[in-house]
């Protein structure tokens, strides 16, 4: 992040200037706004986490201590991997069937993913309570049809945090596969076939490799979304689902531990940043960008 | 084994097809003969992709039959029908290097690792991208990312090889060298070629035959040479080449000739077809170039120049003849061709053999 000098020439690098200060000018409410917003408060929380008043590491102390802290971190990391690979399993057929079906499909189907989209995720949360409950839709249909003798418990534990999860979720694997995958030129898979490739093979050697930074982005958007999700785990979830947003929201509402939630707040930072990373290496994903690139015509 | 009446590397039957409230392709007839050069070639929107697509197996007809050597191929999926075909956006795989994209076919097929190595090898000589094995086809230019879709489709000896317009991406002069590299091709491996073009200057260059297309038919198929001396029709007359096509009657004379009447009066003279009555009302096709200054004063038709413009080797020249009629005139700009000047009044040859009369 680079501010103008005022008055300055501009930044100069190996002789060429790379930043002319006029325009520059153009990204100062932005950059104004996301210091009074995001860096501003995130030094504070940094702060926090290590005072009290004075210097102290005890936050972090307490946070190795108690499991139930360890149990809301893995709680938050299990949830959050099982909502990026339903979201992905759900997901990587609808946006095939959105890519490469004709144009009337295709607006049906978007509009089928994003009308839910412009729902609160508030409202949709309650929606599952009404619909999973115990005299929902679900559990009488399972009761009238004698598949079960008592209504099977799907609210307050995992399987609703889960089901409301994807749902909310869902969206945001869909449209960065859908954004690759749109830009795949149907001719490559034409060239697979004609060249000896039967469907599933030219799918295997073709699409799938090319649909890879699609999978990448959505994995990132959702693994990253899930795990700072707040609404639906405080919702659908039951005690034992405890995750790192919860606990966060317990800490400042109820326990006024200002000092622990910061805590929680930079460790939950912290994963996202080394995950974000092991993803991006494990992937390679500049190559696979730069691919997908070269494979849009 | 071949049935009766299936000639030909590639026949089509009846070929169809009709997308709703369209008819793309309607009922083609054609035989291409093994070894053969041929140029489907029409304005956009011709059915020329859509003939094929259906020929690689991408696009069902709605109705007839592809016979490959032989045996149809109708209904057959394009990865069992042993053709290559070549795009004009080169539909490389850009995940895969050179080699490996050149490897695909071989892949797909099964061949032993030491045999595809050396057929690649082999494949990206013969298109002289020998070394270049190792890149990826974003790292090659336009003309060499096209060379390695060749060797691509070429690699697994195919029966048929299609190309869809295949040069349309590159410039004048790439196009030029990959034309004669594409003719140096079919010359050493003798292999079938279907080619699409809308640009007619490649078709006539390239082709051993030419199948003009129109509005999903095929309104005349020959060598180069029949379709621009003997067009069949006023849209073949036009489409190839520069026409002055005149509407009329045709007044025979003895010896095989006659006159050629238009509509404001001007008479030419045309030689007429031994067999058959002359067509009623007709038309008649002379090329510019067919056209000269006549010399002396007796003879020829009067006319004025219009305009003139100099082209470097021809100049091209307007003239108004009788009846309101204007004809093109193409000299060739050397010491033995007469000039006009524009306003001048001028005498036009023409040989009675050089116009083609059409039925109108
Ligand atoms: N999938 C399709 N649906 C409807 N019409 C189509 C389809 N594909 C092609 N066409 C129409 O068929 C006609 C012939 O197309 P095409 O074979 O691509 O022509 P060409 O290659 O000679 O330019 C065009 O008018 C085109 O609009
Ligand atoms: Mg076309």
């Amino acid at each position: 992040m680079t501010e103008p000098r005022r008055g300055g020439l501009g930044l100069w690098r190996r002789g060429r200037r790379v930043w002319r200060p006029r325009e520059g000018l153009l990204v100062l409410p932005a950059l104004v706004f996301y210091i009074l917003v995001y860096l501003y408060p995130l030094t504070r929380l940094l702060a926090w986490s290590f005072f009290d008043p004075g210097p102290t590491l005890k936050f972090y102390g307490a946070l190795l201590a108690e499991p139930a802290y360890l149990k809301a971190l893995s709680n938050t990391l299990e949830i959050s991997v099982a909502a990026t690979v339903l979201s992905l399993v759900l997901g990587y057929p609808l946006a095939y069937l959105m890519a490469t079906s004709g144009a009337r499909a295709r607006s049906l189907l978007m509009a089928l993913i994003l009308i839910p989209f412009w729902t609160s995720i508030l409202v949709r949360s309650f929606a599952w309570i009404v619909i999973l409950g115990n005299n929902g839709i679900v559990n009488r249909t399972l009761l009238s049809l004698g598949l079960v003798s008592r209504p099977a418990k799907l609210l307050f534990d995992m399987t609703g945090v889960q089901i409301g999860m994807v749902h909310v979720l869902l969206p945001f694997m869909v449209f960065p596969l859908y954004g690759v995958m749109s830009r795949i030129d149907p001719n490559l898979l034409r060239v697979a076939r004609s060249l000896g490739a039967p469907p599933r093979r030219a799918f295997a050697k073709v699409f799938l490799p090319l649909s890879l930074p699609g999978v990448a982005a959505g994995c990132v958007l959702v693994f990253l979304l899930a795990i700072g999700f707040y609404v639906t785990p405080a919702l659908l979830g039951g005690a034992g689902e405890i995750t790192l947003a919860t606990m966060i929201d317990m800490m400042v509402n109820t326990l006024l531990n200002w000092g622990f939630a910061a805590t929680l707040g930079v460790v939950l930072l912290a994963v996202v940043g080394v995950i974000f990373v092991l993803f991006s290496r494990l992937l390679g994903l500049h190559r696979l960008t730069a691919v997908g690139e070269e494979g849009a015509r | 084994m071949q049935e009766p009446g299936t000639e030909g590397a590639l026949t089509l039957r009846r070929l169809t097809k009709h997308y709703p409230g369209f008819v793309a392709v309607d009922g083609i007839d054609l035989s291409v003969a093994a070894g053969e050069f041929l140029t489907l070639l029409g304005p956009s929107g011709s059915g020329k992709t859509t003939t094929l697509m259906m020929v690689a197996g991408f696009t069902p007809p709605t109705s007839g039959d592809i016979l490959l050597n032989g045996r149809s191929v109708t209904g057959l999926a394009p990865e069992r029908r042993n053709i290559g075909v070549v795009f004009q956006n080169y539909a490389l795989f850009p995940h895969m290097s050179v080699a490996e994209n050149v490897a695909f076919p071989l892949r797909m097929r099964r061949r032993p690792r030491a045999a595809i190595e050396q057929k690649v090898a082999a494949a990206l000589d013969l298109v002289r991208l020998a070394g270049l094995g190792q890149r990826l086809p974003r790292q090659l230019s336009g003309g060499q990312q096209q060379r390695v879709a060749l060797a691509r489709a070429l690699v697994f000896d195919p029966e048929l090889l299609l190309m869809d317009e295949p040069l349309g991406a590159l410039d004048k002069n790439l196009r030029a060298q990959m034309q004669f590299e594409l003719k140096r091709l079919h010359g050493e491996l003798g292999i079938t070629i279907v080619y699409v073009t809308h640009d007619q200057e490649e078709a006539l260059t390239m082709s051993d035959r030419v199948a003009l297309m129109n509005k999903g038919a095929i309104e005349q198929l020959g060598a180069v040479e029949d379709l621009y001396e003997r067009p069949v029709n006023r849209f073949v007359a036009e489409f190839l080449g520069e026409s002055n096509v005149i509407e009329g009657r045709v007044e025979p004379a003895p010896d095989g000739l006659g006159w050629f009447i238009a509509a404001g009066g001007l008479r030419l003279p045309v030689r007429l077809d031994a067999a058959g009555p002359p067509p009623r009302p007709a038309l008649l096709v002379i090329r510019p170039e067919k056209l000269g200054f006549a010399n002396g004063d007796a003879s020829g038709i009067p006319g004025t120049v219009r305009e003139l413009v100099y082209v470097g080797d021809f100049t091209r020249y307007r003239i108004g003849v009788e009846g309101g009629i204007e004809l093109i005139l193409k000299a060739p700009n050397n010491r033995h061709s007469r000039r006009a000047g524009k306003g001048d009044t001028v005498r036009l040859a023409l040989e009675p053999g050089d116009a083609h009369l059409l039925a109108g």
